[in-house]
């Protein structure tokens, strides 16, 4: 990357220069803790930096402190060269910042949010012209200048924020996590933006993500866990560290890869990280156990090793750094699964559950979903996948019974969802997006209420709540508000089980949870399934697909695809296409040919 | 792209470009958000009518027991200026302890007691008449009170025009109280102290919505990153609320005049004058707990406790603040909004008293320095 564009007047050619940096929050418990602690790193002008780390890692803290909105509470920074906490306002005019949630005002059209933020940072109106044209024309959205931002899609507010951020070519570039919550398409398009930028613009740049294929564009890679630096290196580098640990085992044939995989991931005394991808199972050995060593969890599938990965080498560094400390989520998830009822492999295979026929829902003259058919048997695990703006959460709706059909049949767990939706539901259980349990009481009241609203009572109640309590690993006297977010979400899946339902439905249940957190999520639901649970699930991570036995890709309303996530590889493009992520937006992508085809012949 | 931007840009220029963005972006949000602008547009009207027209302490038709014990012409006079009062509906009455058994039944809300001497005393000077009044009204007794004078007063004056007895003891009766307000109309006294609640109610109640939302979008952590200043976000989250809050001035001013009849004696440019500077301490207020709070619903719910209800309770809009105890007459002191009552009273039914009009604009200013200075620390450009 060129530095010639960066300005000189920052102290040797460092944009971000910090020692012992530290800043301490106090805790949901009320006790204070270093949310980021004795940081020191620096970072060279003209490239461009990824910081990845789980969630409270630290990195919107430190993000915030380089701009100044939050004072360190020890160490040195200096931004540019610049002092930020003596000088935020210096540092502030001239460095652009991204926040996770950009501060897009939705009542104002697109070109006002764009004039405004040019206005304050005082952008020339002949530069102005020139740089709004070309953001309007990298963001696909000249055609949308006068609509509202609140009526974007996400993928859309976020390339807006993006344009906003960017009205003047700052002398760093900060991005907190811009492509969360947003699909596959998006995220690539906004990457796209980001690199041209910074080809035609010589930035600096930091950026902050969840997404190990984003790192991996970067020059360098800084990974945080719980306020630390874990490492700071070229993403080849780093990729090296899990060099010779990694593996790929084959399930044997007609088993799910996830039971496998359930395996492989309740040892971590000897595996790191296992994940099913493909149709097999990627792994990570621990450094000293050798592979031979695993013979007991293999049960004889043939082994070979494979190229390491970023990812390999980031979830290494999270387990060595959390090896000394708390007992880790994934092991006690998986020791609290034992009490869940043990699997009975291939039991009533093929009977349906949920029956789906040309379902449609209308809202006023737009479709949200149209002409629908899917079936899902009973212990399956199915995935709901598609862009923002799909339909995915309106089919959801109907077949939890929140929202009527337009047309169309529906009957779930036997039952007719337009005829009897209040039968349907006592054997459904739900999981919204959004933790919707009472933040102030406690985990046992919670669970008794929701019981209760299930028509649970007494003893049966008791013994029930208590029974989940033990299953979930929860403290029942613990505040739900004050739970850590992997815990929280735990106690909604438990709320959402506690009238122990035929059917589990799961909305985005892992967005904005961290990868040891949602491997531990994923262990509970191969968990459950095995016991014969029904579980429906809609994520954002294409990658999740490989746990379901069967996904179904949603776009505009349509069914694009349905199978098994190798028969939706497989449609996506042959044997070629092993990644989820590609083989999703190959999908979306034929789909919005074949329809723009249609639309131009008609 | 060529090197270093600097964007702040030169000084004044640059400060004044950032104001007008901010101040066109309050004036959209203010424009489309409906429900914000029906609050402060029709809620004023709603509130001329209901305060206006709903709520006078003006008693019509009360029954009172009369016991005329002199039937002297002097006497007549004065029954007939009763009788001939909308607002009073005399009965008859031969003995007091009918009269009074009617008064504790709850028949009648006073008792007229004209006693035997009254012609005799009328040529001496000191004539009496009893009023009893039921004090568990407080209010409406006051208002009889005001009214059975008036109509004494009235019948006083009358018989002095015809030059019959001229009574040096017949005005004794008339109290200050009324001096202002000779038909003891409420109305008078009610709708000057409409303009207060009314910026009160504009000022605090929309405003306190402005900082929190942003908070609650998150629009601030965007903003707080780019050159502009704290005082800027607050001089503009002022600007367009100013101009709603001047139409509902000239909603009240319209009103007063030509809808209720109220007289304005005092110069109508003390009046907008020392509105516009009540209308920046009451919207500063708003900003202020906005900003503290951080929260919409929280703020609203402050700026209606601490604002609004004050205003309504303390200010001397209803309740005469020579009566209340002292402690509750320092917290009432120390609300802007009694001062502003004060003189916008004055101005309204007495005329121009300037040394008042400077002395309680002083105050109003100070409370808007302290509240700029105030907001504009919760606008520190930092998260913690």
């Amino acid at each position: 990357m060129s530095t010639a564009a960066a300005p000189s007047d920052a102290v040797g050619d460092l944009t971000v220069a910090c020692e012992g940096l530290r800043k301490v929050f106090n805790g949901p418990d009320g006790k204070p803790f270093d949310a980021v602690h004795d940081l020191s790193f620096s970072l060279r002008a003209g490239t461009i930096s990824a910081l990845v780390g789980p969630d409270g890692a630290g990195k919107t803290t430190l993000m915030r402190m380089l701009t100044g909105l939050l004072k360190a509470d020890g160490g040195t920074l200096k931004v540019l060269g610049i002092d930020v906490a003596a000088h935020p306002q210096a540092v502030q005019d001239r460095i652009s910042y991204m926040p996770q949630r950009f501060g897009l005002y939705e009542d104002l059209s697109v070109q006002e949010n764009l004039d405004l933020y040019a206005d304050l940072h005082g952008v020339p109106q002949d530069v102005r012209a020139e740089r709004f044209k070309r953001m309007l024309e990298m963001t696909d959205m000249a055609r949308f200048t006068g609509r509202a931002a609140g009526n974007l899609s996400g993928g859309m507010k976020q390339k807006l924020g993006l344009a906003c951020t960017l009205v003047r070519v700052p002398d760093l570039l900060l991005l907190d996590e811009p492509s969360v919550g947003v699909d596959p398409l998006s995220r690539r398009d906004l990457w796209e933006i980001i690199e041209q930028l910074i080809e035609s613009d010589g930035l600096s740049v930091l950026v902050s993500t969840a997404y190990m294929d984003e790192a991996e564009r970067c020059d360098e890679v800084l990974v945080m866990d719980h306020g630390r630096l874990l490492a700071q290196d070229t993403p080849t580098e780093i990729t090296a560290r899990a060099r010779g640990l990694t593996y790929l085992a084959s399930p044997a044939p007609g088993t799910p890869a996830r039971d496998l995989q359930a395996r492989l991931i309740d040892a971590p005394d000897r595996v790191i990280d296992a994940v099913p991808r493909g149709g097999a199972v990627r792994f990570i050995r621990q450094p000293d156990t050798p592979v031979e060593r695993l013979g007991d969890l293999l049960q004889g599938r043939p082994v070979e090793e494979r190229g390491e990965e970023l990812e390999d080498a980031f979830m290494l560094l999270l387990r060595q750094h959390n090896a000394g400390g708390k007992p880790d989520a994934i092991h006690e998830a998986a020791s609290q699964d034992a009490l869940v009822s043990p699997a009975a492999p291939d039991q009533t295979e093929g009977e349906n559950v949920i029956h789906v026929r040309d379902l449609v829902r209308r809202f006023g003259d737009f479709t949200a979903v149209a002409n629908t058919s899917f079936d899902v048997r009973r212990g399956e695990i199915f995935g709901l996948l598609g862009p923002n703006g799909a339909g995915k959460t309106t089919t959801f709706r109907m077949l939890c019974g929140l929202l009527p059909a337009t047309s169309g049949t529906l009957e779930v767990a036997g039952v007719n969802l337009r005829r009897a939706r209040a039968e349907a539901r006592r054997r459904i259980g739900y999981v919204a997006q959004k933790f919707s349990l009472y933040a102030n009481i406690s985990v046992r009241e919670n669970l008794e209420f929701f019981g209760g609203a299930y028509g649970l009572r007494g003893p049966a109640l008791k013994q029930r709540v208590q029974t989940i309590v033990e299953q979930f690993g929860l403290d029942p006297a613990a505040t739900s508000g004050a739970l850590p977010h992997g815990y929280r979400q735990r106690l909604a899946m438990a709320a959402g089980l506690v009238h122990e339902p035929e059917i589990l439905f799961l909305d985005e249940p892992t967005s904005g949870i961290d990868p040891l957190a949602r491997r531990a999520f994923w262990r509970t639901i191969t968990s459950l399934s095995q016991s014969g649970v029904t579980v429906i699930v809609t994520t954002h991570f294409m990658e999740e697909a490989e746990y379901c036995d069967r996904i179904a890709i949603q776009d505009a309303g349509h069914m694009l695809a349905l199978g098994t996530p190798q028969e939706v590889r497989e449609q996506a493009g042959g044997d070629s296409v092993d990644d989820m992520n590609e083989a999703f937006i190959a999908i979306v992508e034929q789909g919005r040919a074949h329809d723009a085809e249609e639309k131009t012949a008609a | 792209m060529n090197g270093t931007e600097k964007g702040t840009g030169n000084g004044e220029s640059a400060f004044t470009t950032r104001l007008v963005a901010l101040v066109r972006k309050e004036t959209r949000q203010m424009l489309r958000d409906r429900s914000n602008l029906a609050v402060g547009l029709l809620l004023p009207v709603a509130l001329i009518l209901l305060f206006g027209f709903g709520l006078s302490f003006d008693v019509r038709h009360a029954p009172i027991a009369l016991i005329m014990q002199d039937r002297s012409e002097g006497a007549r006079e004065i029954v007939s200026g009763l009788r001939g009062s909308a607002y009073l509906d005399p009965v008859d009455v031969e003995t007091m302890e009918e009269a009074s058994r009617m008064l504790r039944d709850g028949r009648v809300d006073a008792i007229v007691q004209i006693p035997s001497d009254f012609a005799r005393r009328q040529v001496k000077g000191g004539a009496q008449i009893q009023l009893i009044l039921n004090g568990v009204d407080s209010t409406t007794a006051q208002t009889l009170e005001a009214y059975v004078q008036g109509a004494v007063a009235t019948a006083m004056a009358r018989q002095a025009d015809r030059g019959g007895v001229v009574s040096p003891g017949g005005s004794v009766m008339l109290m200050t109280r009324t001096w202002f307000n000779e038909e003891g109309n409420s109305r008078w006294y009610l709708v000057p102290g409409l303009v207060v609640l009314i910026m009160t109610l504009v000022g605090a109640f929309l405003s306190s919505l402005l900082i929190a939302r942003e908070w609650e979008r998150g629009t601030l952590e965007s903003l707080f990153v780019t050159p502009v200043q704290p005082l800027e976000l607050v001089l503009a989250k002022l600007a367009p609320y100013i101009v709603v809050g001047l139409i509902d001035l000239a909603m009240c001013l319209l009103a007063a005049v030509f809808l209720f009849g109220v007289p304005i004696r005092g110069s109508l440019l003390a009046i907008v004058v020392v509105s516009i500077l009540y209308l920046l301490v009451s919207l500063l207020v708003g900003l202020l707990i906005s900003g503290v709070t951080r929260n919409q619903f929280a703020a609203s719910q402050v700026a209606l406790l601490i604002s609004f209800m004050p205003a309504l309770m303390l200010s001397g809009f209803i309740f005469d603040l020579r009566n209340i105890p002292i402690a509750v007459r320092i917290v009432a002191e120390f609300l802007p909004a009694t001062h502003f009552m004060g003189v916008i009273k004055t101005l309204f039914l007495a005329g121009t008293d300037w040394g008042m009009v400077a002395s309680n604009s002083a105050i109003l200013i100070g409370y808007i320095l302290v509240f700029t200075f105030l907001t504009r620390r919760t606008l520190r450009k930092r998260l913690d």
